[in-house]
This record gives structure tokens, sequence and C-alpha cells, in this order.
């Protein structure tokens, strides 16, 4: 029996200790009329015949696209050594280490994880992780509502289109009220409609940078406009752009979220991801997740444990801060191992490097007469060209000629039928750059 | 062990990147960057190596050690699994690719992975649909509770009570309250099932759900579950079932068929896919026919020519709860557990795990105060008060066991057991596993007799001794600074 070491004659020997002669005897307590009506599943299969099957299912997905498509999921490198260091079993068969005593290696790399995500956003501290960069946002907006006692939301329409569509399903079942502000014309938040809308009732408002159509921005005066009436920010950021952009903590940014999944971990369809949150010290008790600090054995030796865990719902029940118990700490290591070996001065090199291709690539599209730029903003590593057709029939041409264009933007945005989001990674070359922009230049 | 900053020398790099092949320049605006670079550790790529192989030497895991952590499952996950998340078309496949004009075609392969993974799992609970997206057990909670809310508001009415036994997980009263429950807690009865009659006055018209966990988080299947379910249903209530404890019962019992209109799975409980040290888990939400409407969009359909698509047109949806189609990685690991398993390998995990769980606690009943003295299912609750007369505690219990190699089980919890101690083994223990086990346990509960002092100062062989945990809350410190 795969994964079941006992035999048959051990099971007998055990079922006869309990006095008992056959396993049925076990589930005496169960009314017969309770049993299972039916559990019509397939046989099972050896290792070798699932590998395969599952190879075939692996072959029906595209796969050998240049890919220059984005939209908050990006096609990093990703060094080998992250793999090597996450496949220690020590490491992912564990569970929470709430046994702090034979958890100190989880428990260690949270608190370095916390370390390295405090500092490349500017915040004071950060959870253990949450699920992804859409929770991570809900789950914000969940704290500035308990920290204001506030119910109103405005959220920016360059915030991750996918993201609103979330929090206006959580904002319907958990009593708060969210208003989308549609951008400016440059493409990155209407300062004007948003202090119009902001009033005493206003727990946040939530903004992202880079935007989603790739815009970056200093958001530190809405800020400053957010703390006038009581209210807080919330910035969703992507941790490569902070390589070189203005950090969150700069900006006086009160809640720091994002989608760790940049930071050493696959595009996998979809996850698991990697939810990042960071905020103030005066809002910690406020702060969802596990969270890990430093103490002391008994011998006044460094060691490392769950903490401040009366926010917790193993404590706290029904007044916990969040219901959140396992969260992905896994991809937090992930995400360590890959912001430790990148290092410092490598992840200034590597946002550049993206910047610069996104530059390169931007420049090559725009000589193209019939394309347009949209926006008229500094980007990072991802822009909107407006094309002279719909967006969806040029990237399903681009798909014949091995190339994943980018995302059409009149998915989520009605006027912009004709917008396609392109996205630039360091692992895209001038080459493939060149032979995207000729292609398209040849189907236009 | 030192922290990774404290190794940082300038100037030492982990990895290289390709040099610019593209004549442009770096068009950020000065005051668009940040002042100082973030304080990452540079390190070479064999000091990272080092560094995190001498961390995870710090660690108990499912490979190194037996796990017997109660509630929470921890059974071996194969590494076939492990392999095969990191297949080309799987590790790599971008989540928007469905969304691009045609993009269902691009995805066949992942799109089957998620349509009958959630067939498998309608057959296995006896459900009639599922949702693949919500990325933990507690998310699928949230997910359940808001479909409830949904079901509750498309007949009118506003319920404001979810009933939850006091021996439930924290989660489900967490999640009822944020979805904007009140939570009446019901008391359990001397057989440690919930109280029928201090149950049957808590519900009335106002009573939204029932959340219960089958078998409870003592281990035991309570007999008048039926009768539950009936009586939350004649009150126009739901019955909710946290799937947490559902590798007891695989094969034996479906949710379904016993009254329950919403369940949750832990994946990486019941199916096999590794904890991850916390995460990532996956916690998809089955549902009865008259809820499928709410279920979350998108939906993973399989059309009359055999291919498969994601649908978003279903207007009564809670919406979306995820960004896209779960935590697809956990959720392809569940979906190889249960080819590999199949239908007969499945009944055997539920009929191992209970075996070995009653097992342990036959030999143990001389030595341990036991609160429940009934069969036990996968798990069950074993209780310090013996050993607290002379000092020992559940605690005590617990780091003693790693002097000897064991993980601790579960302590403290469920909250309605004094100095509880929450066993369970799994099905992939050996029985060499469980007799070294038990012996390890009486051993310790002689010792609170006869020299407790060794007890209530465990553990002595780690390396590291008792954490001081008041200490680290009085005085957070809960990041490096330089």
């Amino acid at each position: 029996m795969p994964y079941i070491s006992n035999t048959d004659e051990e099971r007998a020997k055990m079922l006869a200790e309990l006095g008992l002669n056959s396993i049925e005897k076990l589930f005496k307590d169960i009314p017969p009329e309770l049993m299972s009506s039916s559990f019509n599943l397939p046989k099972g299969k050896s290792e070798l015949e699932v590998r395969r099957f599952i190879k075939e299912l692996a072959s029906k997905n595209i796969t050998d696209l240049i890919c220059f498509l984005g939209g908050g999921f990006y096609d990093h490198f990703v060094p080998a050594a992250v793999g090597a260091i996450t496949s220690r079993s020590e490491f992912y068969t564990a569970y929470t280490p709430y046994q702090a005593e034979v958890s100190q290696g989880t428990l260690q790399s949270i608190y370095e994880y916390q370390s390295v995500i405090s500092s490349l956003t500017g915040m004071d501290v950060t959870n253990a992780s949450l699920y992804d960069g859409g929770t991570a946002i809900c789950e914000a907006i969940m704290m500035a509502v308990r920290i204001t006692r506030k119910k109103k939301i405005i959220v920016d329409e360059a915030v991750n289109p996918i993201y609103r569509k979330m929090l206006h399903s959580y904002a319907a079942n958990l009593n708060f009220e969210s208003i989308d502000v549609p951008v400016g014309k440059d493409g990155r938040a209407d300062r004007k409609t948003i202090e119009s809308e902001l009033d005493n009732n206003t727990a946040c408002i939530v903004l992202q940078n880079p935007n989603f159509f790739g815009c970056i921005d200093d958001v530190s005066d809405l800020a400053d406009l957010a703390h006038t009436s009581g209210s807080l920010i919330i910035l969703s950021t992507y941790p490569v752009s902070l390589g070189i952009l203005k950090s969150p903590g700069e900006m006086n940014v009160d809640i720091a979220t994002g989608e760790g999944q940049s930071l050493g971990l696959g595009l996998c369809f979809g996850g698991p991801y990697l939810g990042l949150m960071a905020t103030r010290s005066k809002y910690i008790r406020q702060m969802p997740g596990r969270i890990v600090g430093e103490t002391a054995d008994k011998n006044g030796k460094r060691g490392f444990v769950l903490t401040l865990q009366t926010r917790e719902q193993h404590i706290r029940r029904e007044k916990a801060t969040s219901n959140i118990c396992s969260n992905e700490a896994l991809c937090a290591l992930s995400a360590l191992v890959y912001l430790t070996l990148v290092g410092k001065h490598g992840l200034r090199e590597l946002a550049e490097l993206c910047n610069v291709k996104a530059c390169y690539a931007r420049k090559r599209f725009l000589e193209i007469p019939e394309i347009k730029q949209k926006f008229d903003s500094p980007i990072f590593n991802e822009f909107t060209l407006e094309l002279p057709a719909n967006a969806e029939d040029v990237i399903s041409k681009l798909v014949h000629k091995g190339i994943m264009a980018g995302f059409p933007l009149g998915r989520y945005y009605k006027n912009m039928k004709n917008c396609i989001l392109v996205a630039l990674s360091e692992k895209r070359t001038k080459k493939e750059i060149d032979f995207f922009a000729e292609s398209l230049g040849e189907i236009l | 062990m030192r922290l990774i900053f404290e190794k940082s020398i300038s100037g030492k790099r982990g990895v290289r990147f390709p040099e610019r092949d593209v004549p442009s320049a770096c068009n950020i605006p000065d005051g668009l960057k940040r002042k100082n670079y973030a304080e990452l550790p540079e390190v070479s790529e064999l000091d990272t190596v080092r560094h995190f192989t001498q961390l995870s030497q710090h660690n108990m895991g499912v490979d190194t050690n037996f796990y017997p952590l109660g509630s929470c499952t921890m059974k071996y996950n194969p590494k076939i699994c492990e392999e095969a998340v990191l297949y080309k078309g799987l590790a790599d496949l971008h989540p928007l690719i469905p969304q691009l004009p045609d993009g269902n075609k691009l995805t066949q392969g992942a799109l089957q992975v998620l349509y009958e993974t959630s067939q498998f799992l309608s057959e296995i609970t006896g459900m009639a649909e599922f949702t693949m997206q919500p990325l933990a057990g507690a998310h699928g909670e949230l997910t359940g509770t808001m479909m409830i809310a949904a079901y509750h508001a498309s007949r009118g009415q506003k319920r404001k009570k979810v009933i939850i036994p006091d021996s439930a997980h924290g989660t489900n009263p967490a999640s009822a309250a944020i979805a904007g429950y009140e939570v009446v807690s019901v008391p359990s009865n001397a057989e440690g099932v919930i109280d029928l009659d201090e149950f049957k006055k808590a519900l009335d018209k106002e009573t939204a759900a029932v959340m219960l966990t089958c078998p409870n988080t003592l281990g035991l299947f309570n007999t008048q579950i039926k009768k539950i379910a009936d009586k939350t249903h004649e009150a126009g209530g739901l019955m909710y079932y946290d799937g947490a404890n559902l590798n007891a019962i695989l094969g034996k019992i479906r949710p379904g068929d016993i009254g329950f209109d919403i369940v949750h799975v832990n994946l990486h409980k019941t199916f096999g896919t590794p904890h991850g040290g916390g995460g990532p888990g996956a916690g998809p939400v089955g549902v009865k026919k008259n809820l499928v409407e709410f279920l979350p969009i998108s939906r993973v359909v399989k059309k009359t020519d055999g291919t498969y698509a994601l649908e978003y047109n279903y207007p009564s949806s809670i919406g979306y709860i995820a960004p896209f189609y779960g935590n697809f990685g956990v959720i392809l690991k569940a979906y190889i557990y249960i080819l590999l398993l199949g239908q007969k390998g499945l009944t055997r995990v539920a009929e191992n795990s209970v075996l070995n769980a009653n097992y342990i606690m036959k030999k143990l009943e001389p030595y341990y105060h036991l609160p429940y003295m009934r069969t036990c299912m996968h798990e069950f609750v074993i209780s310090a008060v013996k050993q607290k007369k002379n000092g020992v505690r559940a605690v005590d219990i617990a780091k003693r066991l790693m002097d000897f190699g064991f993980h601790a089980p579960t302590v403290y919890f469920p909250l309605i057991v004094e100095e509880a101690i929450m066993i369970e083994p799994t099905e992939t223990e050996s029985k060499q596993t469980l007799d070294k086990f038990i012996d390890i346990m009486i051993k310790i509960a002689k010792e609170a007799d006869e020299n407790p002092k060794i007890t209530k100062t465990a553990p002595h062989n780690l390396g590291i001794s008792r954490l001081d945990e008041v200490k680290a809350a009085r005085e957070p410190k809960l990041r490096w600074t330089k």
C-alpha cells in the first residue's frame, strides 16, 4: 500500500491489543445509515504511470512563448540556490513553529524575512506573510477600519483590477463601502477627485506603485492629505521595484502590502504566492498574521518565538484581528533566500536592468508610427501602449509568432480596448525585444 | 546561530545578472528614487546555502522526526508531488494566460487539473460542486461564511448568529466574526461532543449556520450528527463542515450524506501536501446544489466537446475571493496524491489513521488521564492532570519529548480539556515508530513521578533550552537593525 508501512500482520497485532478482530470495529460509533452512499474514485496508479500522465497534462499547456505578460505577476530569473534551499524537507515538511525549540530554523528565517521586508519597504515591522498581494490589501483595509473605526475606502482605479474585484467582494460581505476613483490623464492618481471624496468617514486610501498601467508616482502628498482627515494610506508595491523606487516608508505610508511572487517564486498558474504586509510600530497590535520575535532561553542564548499571539485566532477566537492561520511560510523563505542572494547592490542593479529594458522596448515600439504612448508618466518595467487595433486581436496574432505580447487592458477597463500592457524583466534580451517590435510592426 | 545580516561583508555577491544589452539608460527621475539602499545581506552563494542549510538543521519536519501534532495531520508527503510541480508547462505557467483571447486553449492541462481535483473532492465529500480558490483552510471558512450570508440574503433574510461548539478550532469563530456574524459558543457534554440540549437552546430563526468539525477536535465522532443537521435545517440554517479532520473518514462517511451543506477541505492535511513550515496550504470549498450559484468566480467547467474553460458569468456569485484559481501548486500535489492512492488507498488512509491513534491511546491510558473513554478516530486527547500533581504540565511533557527525537503533540487545545495533549499519529507511521513513541511517553510519565525536575526543565539535548515567550511579547524585537 503506498505510504502506509504497516503490514497486515502488524495491523492484526495492533487490533489484538485493542481487543478487536477487524478494523471495521473502530468505526462502530458511526450509525450504519450514515456510512458513505458512494465513493466512486479511480483505482490507484503507480508513480510511473502518474508521472507520465502529469507530463502529458503539462504538455497541454503553452510553453516557450517569449513572455512580455506581467500585470503584477512577472517572469523573473530564479537562482538555482533558492530551490535548493526550499526543497530541504526540514523546512517544507515542518508546520507552524508553535514548538520553538524544534523550529529555530523556520523561526529565525521568518525573523530574517521580517527584517528584509521591513527594510525594503522602509516600514517598521512586517508579519510572517499573508496569502497573496490581493488578500494582503483586503487585510490591510480591515486593519485600517479597525484602527480608524471608519468604513469608507477610497481606491485608485490603477490598483490591480483583480485585487479591486476581490476587494469589492470582501466589501460586500464584510460591511465596508468602497469607492473607485479613475486615474488622471497622466495615468496616475487623480489628486483632485481623491481629495473631494476624502471625508471624516474615510478609513483609508488604497493605491499601487508602480500602478497597474506601469506608471510610477510619489504619493507623499496623498499620505499627508489622508493623515489630515484621520485616514490611513495603504500602498500596494512590487518588491523588485523597491530596489530603486522611493519606499512606502519614505512616502509616509501607513500600511505597505505587495505580491511577493517576483522574489524567487515561479508563476505556477497563480499560486502559491506570497502576501507582503509591513506597517508602523504603533499599529502592530492591529496587524493580522504570525509575527516572530527575538528572545532568549534560560541560559541567555538568543532564540526566536512566535509572539504577540494575543492578536490571533487560536487565542482570541472571534475577537482576533484576522482568521488567518496557515500563511505562506515556505514562500516567505523563498523570498528571503532570493533577496539574500541578490543582495543590497544586486537588487538595485536588477531594478535598473528591468527599467532600461522597458525603456528600450517602449522606444522601439514608439518608432512604429501607428503606436501611441497612452500615459506620459515615468515607468518602471511595464507600460501601456495604445494600438491602432483591438489589443486582443494583436495579442492573438503575436501568440502565433511565439510571443506572449502583454495584457489587453480592455478586459478590465471599458475604454481601453486598444490598449496593451507590456512588461519587461531582466530575462528579456535585446534580440527578443527587437523581434517583438518587428513582429508588431508587421501585423499592424 | 548568527543572523544572515551578521555574516554580511560589503562587496560580496550571491548572484550576477547579465550585462546590459540595450542602449537605453535608466530614466527614473531622482525624486521618485529611494534615498538609501535597502539593508539586504551581502554574502556569496556558498554563504547563503550554508547559512540556510544550517538553519534547516535546527528544524524538525515529518521527514526527520515523528510529528504527532494533533489536528494538523502531519503525514508523509510523497516526493513525486515535489517533482511534478517543477515540470515545464506547470511551474512557469502565467496565471493571466486564460484571460487572453483563446487563453483557455493554451492552458488545457492546468484547467484539467483544477476541474478533476474539484470533481474528486465532490465525490469524496458528497458535495455538488467545489471552488478550488481558497488559499488556506481559514480562507475556505471565510469563503463558506460569505456564501452562507449570500444564501440567506437571497431569501430576503439577514440572520445574525453562527453556532460553534466550544471545542472548535479558533479559525471557526474568527472567520464567522469577520463575515459579520455573532458567534454563539455551545458547550460540549460528558461524551465530548456538542451538548444537544444546549444546542437546541441556542438554535433559532436567527441562526445562519452551525459550524462543526466531525470527528471533532477531541477525535470523537458525534453519533447525533444527523439530528443536529435536521434540527438546523428545520430552523432554516445551514450546516458547515470544517474538513480539518477529514482524514479519519475517507471512504467511510461523506459530510454531504450526513447533512452538511458546505465543506472546506485542507489539502495540506488530508491530501498529503506538505505544510511548508506554516503554509502554503489550500482550502477548497464544496457546496450542495442549492448553494452552487453563490460559489466564487471564476469557475472551471468542462464543455460538451471535452475541453475545459473558465466561466465568469454567475450573477449571484459572492465574487472574487482570490486573484486566480487557487494555490495551483498545492492543488496539483493533492491531485497527484488522489491519483496515486485511488479509491481503496484513500479508504485505507482513514482505517490506518484511526487504528494508529487507538493503538497509542490504549497503550497510554494506564499512564495518563483520558478524559473521554471512547474509541477515538484519527486523533485523541489525553490530559496531564495526573502529572500536574507533581508540578509537571502538558508543556513540560511536550518539551521533554523533543529530547527523545519526537516533535511535540498539540498542547492546551482543545481549550475544554485541562492540560490537553492532542496526539495524531497519521496513517503513514509504522508500528515501530508508534511503539518507540509509546515507550518514551511512558518513560516521561514515570519520570514525572520520580524526577519531575528533569521534565520541568526540558528540553536538555537540543542546544537551546526553553525560550522565554513572555520576554518576547513584553519587549518586542521583530527585526534586525544595523
